[in-house]
């Protein structure tokens, strides 16, 4: 058996992870629990603002964490267009049109930056990227805490907006009944799009803290698609606290997956999660009977 | 007039590999298989209405049951294929068993298959019975009894001879009780539920079709190039094919597969040749995939029966 030190060690590094995940599965939760749909194009469009971390860095010198408001506002643009051009337009608000626009969406992203950018995997230099924090028997690199930091400060932004401002408090009647929200005034279209946003915007957000420590390859997107989904069935579709939940629990599976699995066996966790939840208790931990 | 139509293609795609290059045999080859596996989706996804994200996990199966049953056990190929069907069709019932017990539907379907790819990915990349990551290499011995091809012909016939069985499946569908039953389902589930129809079984029964069909597919791939790897087996880029030829061509109609196996293969070819007149376009695999995945979107939004649906209203 592995010794103790190690395995705090290991769900340590998993909490910091998480962080990020919690980030992305937000927007993705965000996103399902205002439009009812699911983006498949979740992965590929974090992957695309990663890249866009990445050339700021590499054209500019932009350091990731100084990229973050630029690249999230351009995040929250894109989004908002994304879906008031093609998938609120052209989807007719039937499920599965909108899941296989969003996987068309992947499919353009995905080969796109494979056509532009190349297949090479892409790192970022930064001269912190090596400052270690001792934790006991724990290392934690220094990138690491300041990324899950402020994830969890975006996240509580993101939740005060939500919560205290009109455009949140719009947000939030339209999840809860997007007939009455139509009938008080509220502009539903308006609000899909600014929510598609939002979730997006997140993913700005994810990329440039991703990055410090991450790399990223044109196949990046399918890799953190399956985390985000997990992450966030396992907290409940459509539940905020769930996807917090949910983000730091896949965090520690993977990292202590990888510690007793293996690097390649470990990646299986995740997948046999989302298999166990959707088998067993669809609902998730945190959400609502559908 | 369609019978003669339909006569007229059969003949052409007989006599074509006896006219072209070898070059040309092997793009009507894949023209042939892509429609067949396409059909695979085409069964479960167009006819019954279950979206599938990872149909490449029984196109995986099929390929390394008889991959590991021929290098690892000896067995001839041809033997090994009938077992590799079987097998397709077991993991698909056994999957259809747990998903729709489960009660998922629409997205949440799609997104389990995925999950089940991916688990068999990553159990093909770490077990030792598939030799991991490293792939599984058949021994070239190109004498037909073995299943494998001297010249480009013969796995041509093979391929347009698995097309043409699909495509009576496909028309079988379209005759019998079993396949009006699957359109009800798809329409209606709850109203074909209320008609009658055990919904659950018919679920199952469709998804062991298909899975058996992909997996006959994945055996055939693995003999014609004789290499196969977990990427190549369970990777997504499998399973996002057979659902665009069918969505792009037409899904729940006989040829809408091969209709969409038509256009990708021309896309294919005019990007390679976009190619090379603009060298900066160095990767040809990628650009036709941009082009497809923005007819996937147009094709949802403006004609979502498919390119069968025009030669469909022509007729009328």
């Amino acid at each position: 058996m592995l010794d103790p030190q190690i395995i705090l060690a290991g769900v340590l590094n998993g909490l910091l992870a998480g962080g990020i995940y919690v980030l992305v599965a937000v927007g993705l939760t965000l996103i399902y629990g205002v439009l009812h749909i699911i983006n498949f194009a979740h992965g590929s469009l974090l992957m695309l603002a990663m890249y866009a971390v990445f050339f700021l860095w590499k054209l500019s010198g932009v350091d990731p964490y100084v990229a973050l408001p630029i690249v999230t506002a351009g995040a929250f643009a894109i989004g908002f267009v994304l879906y008031r051009g093609v998938i609120g337009r052209w989807s007719h608000g039937k499920d599965e049109n909108i899941l296989l626009i969003t996987l068309g969406v992947s499919i353009i992203a995905d080969n796109g930056a494979l056509l532009f950018f190349g297949g090479d995997t892409e790192t970022i230099d930064v001269p912190y990227a090596g400052k270690i924090i001792e934790l006991g028997a724990a290392f934690l690199p220094l990138p690491k805490v300041i990324s899950c930091a402020a994830a969890i400060a975006i996240c509580l932004g993101l939740g005060l907006f939500m919560a205290r401002s009109d455009t949140g408090k719009a947000i939030r009647a339209v999840a809860k009944e997007r007939q009455g929200a139509r009938l008080v005034g509220i502009d539903v279209e308006h609000i899909f799009a600014v929510s598609y946003g939002i979730g997006i915007a997140c993913l700005g957000a994810a990329a440039c803290l991703l990055m410090p420590t991450f790399y990223v390859t044109p196949q990046s997107g399918y890799a953190f698609v399956l985390v985000a989904f997990t992450t966030v069935v396992l907290g409940g579709m459509g539940s905020f606290v769930g996807a917090a939940v949910g983000g730091f629990l896949i965090g520690i599976t993977e990292s202590i997956g990888g510690l007793l699995l293996g690097e390649q066996l470990g990646q299986i966790g995740i997948s046999l999660i989302f298999i166990l939840i959707l088998l067993l208790r669809p609902t998730g931990l945190f959400g609502a009977r559908a | 007039m369609r019978n003669a139509a339909l006569a007229a293609a059969l003949l052409a795609a007989l006599v074509y590999p006896l006219l072209v290059p070898n070059y040309l045999i092997t793009v009507g080859m894949l023209m042939f298989f892509t429609a067949f596996i396409g059909q695979s989706w085409n069964v479960s996804g167009g006819f019954a209405g279950q979206t599938s994200f990872g149909h490449a996990v029984f196109f995986g199966v099929g390929a390394y049951t008889s991959t590991i049953l021929h290098v690892s056990y000896g067995w001839n190929p041809w033997l090994a294929w009938p077992v590799a069907t079987a097998m397709g069709g077991l993991v698909g019932a056994g999957i259809a068993f747990l998903s729709f017990r489960a009660g998922l539907r629409g997205s949440y379907f799609a997104l389990i298959t995925l999950a089940f790819a991916e688990v068999f990915r990553i159990v093909a990349n770490s077990a030792g019975f598939t030799r991991g990551g490293l792939g599984m290499l058949i021994k070239a011995d190109s004498r037909f009894e073995n299943f494998q091809f001297a010249t480009p012909i013969a796995p041509y016939y093979l391929a347009l001879a698995l097309c043409l069985v699909s495509l009576a499946i496909a028309w079988w569908l379209t005759r019998s009780r079993f396949g009006a039953r699957l359109v009800a389902i798809r329409e209606n589930e709850d109203a074909a539920r209320a008609l009658g129809i055990d919904v659950f079984a018919e679920k199952v029964k469709v998804l062991t079709l298909s899975g058996a069909m992909c997996a006959a597919g994945g055996t055939f791939y693995a003999q014609k190039y004789l290499y196969i790897d977990p990427s190549i087996a369970f990777g997504i880029d499998k399973s996002v094919e057979m659902l665009l030829v069918t969505m792009v061509g037409g899904a729940g109609t006989i040829f809408g597969p091969l209709i969409g196996s038509i256009a990708l293969t021309t896309i294919n070819e005019l990007t390679r040749n976009a190619a090379s007149v603009f060298p900066a376009l160095k990767n040809v695999q990628p650009l036709s995939l941009v082009v497809y995945g923005a007819m996937l979107i147009l094709i949802v939004a403006r004609l979502p029966d498919g390119f069968a649906s025009l030669l469909k209203r022509r007729h009328a």
